[in-house]
């Protein structure tokens, strides 16, 4: 017989014309459920006008990203267990840096047309794409391969940066790390996008966005590493001829 | 529902400061923050003790025996700690933005304040004890 607890979620719920209030729903779960198990709870059985983003619940279109007890998570895999205990509160928040639409859903399109601007791929190259252990020299055969890029575009990064918090403009880690994986060589013309204010400068080493990832993309790294991209860009600019 | 609500807004700059949530990285952002508004708050003080020079030597030696109790002394060395927390997150960001460490942050973090406390404690028991 699986193991029982009773937990209390706390809902940020906010309709048009609503401040943002919690509401509280008290519950019977199996802490090895995710989280997003229980919030379909509440709107399946509780709550029909609960309104929240989700999809696949295997982790792969990063549409459930939510803030759990004050830190961002992907709730399709994210155990209960891990976030609360058996008697005590699970609280559930939109993410932050995005308009909410309503209660935990957010409105991402900026995250997604900045992603086209710096023409962030969802597929690379096999050879082009940063695998453990890959061959020292890639042959013919298997060049031919695609792999999908790492980030999900879930917006984590993004709700989890201090620096997104107080500019509209910034980029932001997914989009940066976008960035980086087209490479300032292959593609030059995104050197004027991030070479910016608001693009790699804008970062503040706070390497947040790296912390709360759930795809291994390491935005954090990934900035740092366009930086001297973008270092080397204009150094090597100051020897071009005009 | 107001637009702006839950998006990027300059005024969400108090919201550097709240720790909950957030993990070593983000620990020594909100030290980088705290540390530097102290040391120009500091700077301003300064200037305004160096102003006593020109009331003359008796206001400025006034002020020096003032700084002279045990609170001054706690004061200062507060900036001295602001100062060598602030210097060593400082670089911990120049060696990161160079690609060195990177991946290694948390301990690089770890080391340096683990540094700034022995550092602290060694200017504390100076200055205290001199």
């Amino acid at each position: 017989m699986s193991e029982k607890w009773n937990i209390t979620l706390k809902v940020s719920r906010q309709k048009e014309g609503q401040t943002p209030h919690f509401d509280e729903y008290k519950m019977e779960v199996d802490p090895d459920e995710y989280v997003l198990d229980a919030v379909e709870r509440v709107w399946a059985f509780m709550d029909r006008t609960l309104c929240f983003r989700h999809a696949c619940h295997h982790s792969t279109c990063g549409a459930c990203g939510m803030r759990v007890n004050d830190v961002e998570k992907l709730t399709c895999i994210t155990y209960i267990r891990d976030v609360t205990h058996n008697g005590a509160t699970l609280k559930v928040e939109p993410l932050r840096n995005f308009p909410v639409v309503s209660d935990l859903a957010v409105d991402m399109g900026s995250l997604y047309s900045r992603l086209e601007q710096v023409g962030a791929r969802s597929v690379l190259p096999a050879p082009e794409a940063e695998i453990e252990n890959p061959p020292a020299t890639w042959n013919a055969a298997d060049q031919q391969y695609i792999r999908l890029a790492d980030c999900i575009e879930c917006g984590l990064c993004i709700s989890a940066c201090p620096a997104a918090a107080t500019s509209t403009e910034y980029l932001g880690p997914a989009v940066l790390a976008g960035a980086q994986a087209n490479g300032l060589k292959r593609n030059p013309e995104l050197l004027q996008i991030v070479d910016a204010e608001d693009g790699v400068w804008r970062c503040h080493s706070a390497f947040e966005c790296t912390a709360v990832c759930p795809s291994f993309v390491d935005p954090a790294r990934r900035i740092m590493d366009l930086r001297s991209q973008v270092v080397k860009e204009r150094f090597r600019s100051l020897f071009r001829k005009a | 529902m107001d637009p702006k609500h839950n998006q990027p807004s300059p005024i969400n700059f108090w919201k550097w400061f709240n720790p909950i949530g957030r993990q070593a990285g983000g620990w020594a952002f909100i030290l980088n923050r705290i540390t530097a508004l102290g040391l120009t708050f500091y700077l301003f003080l300064h200037l305004l003790v160096l102003g006593q020079l020109a009331i003359g030597p008796e206001g400025y030696n006034g002020f020096v025996a003032l700084m002279r109790n045990p609170i001054a002394i706690a004061g200062e060395m507060l900036v001295v700690a602001a100062g060598i927390i602030h210097g060593l997150n400082g670089v911990r960001i120049v060696l990161t933005t160079f690609g060195v460490g990177v991946t290694r942050q948390k301990q690089l973090f770890y080391s340096l304040m683990t540094a700034a406390v022995i550092a602290i404690i060694v200017f504390g028991v100076r200055m205290f004890t001199a």
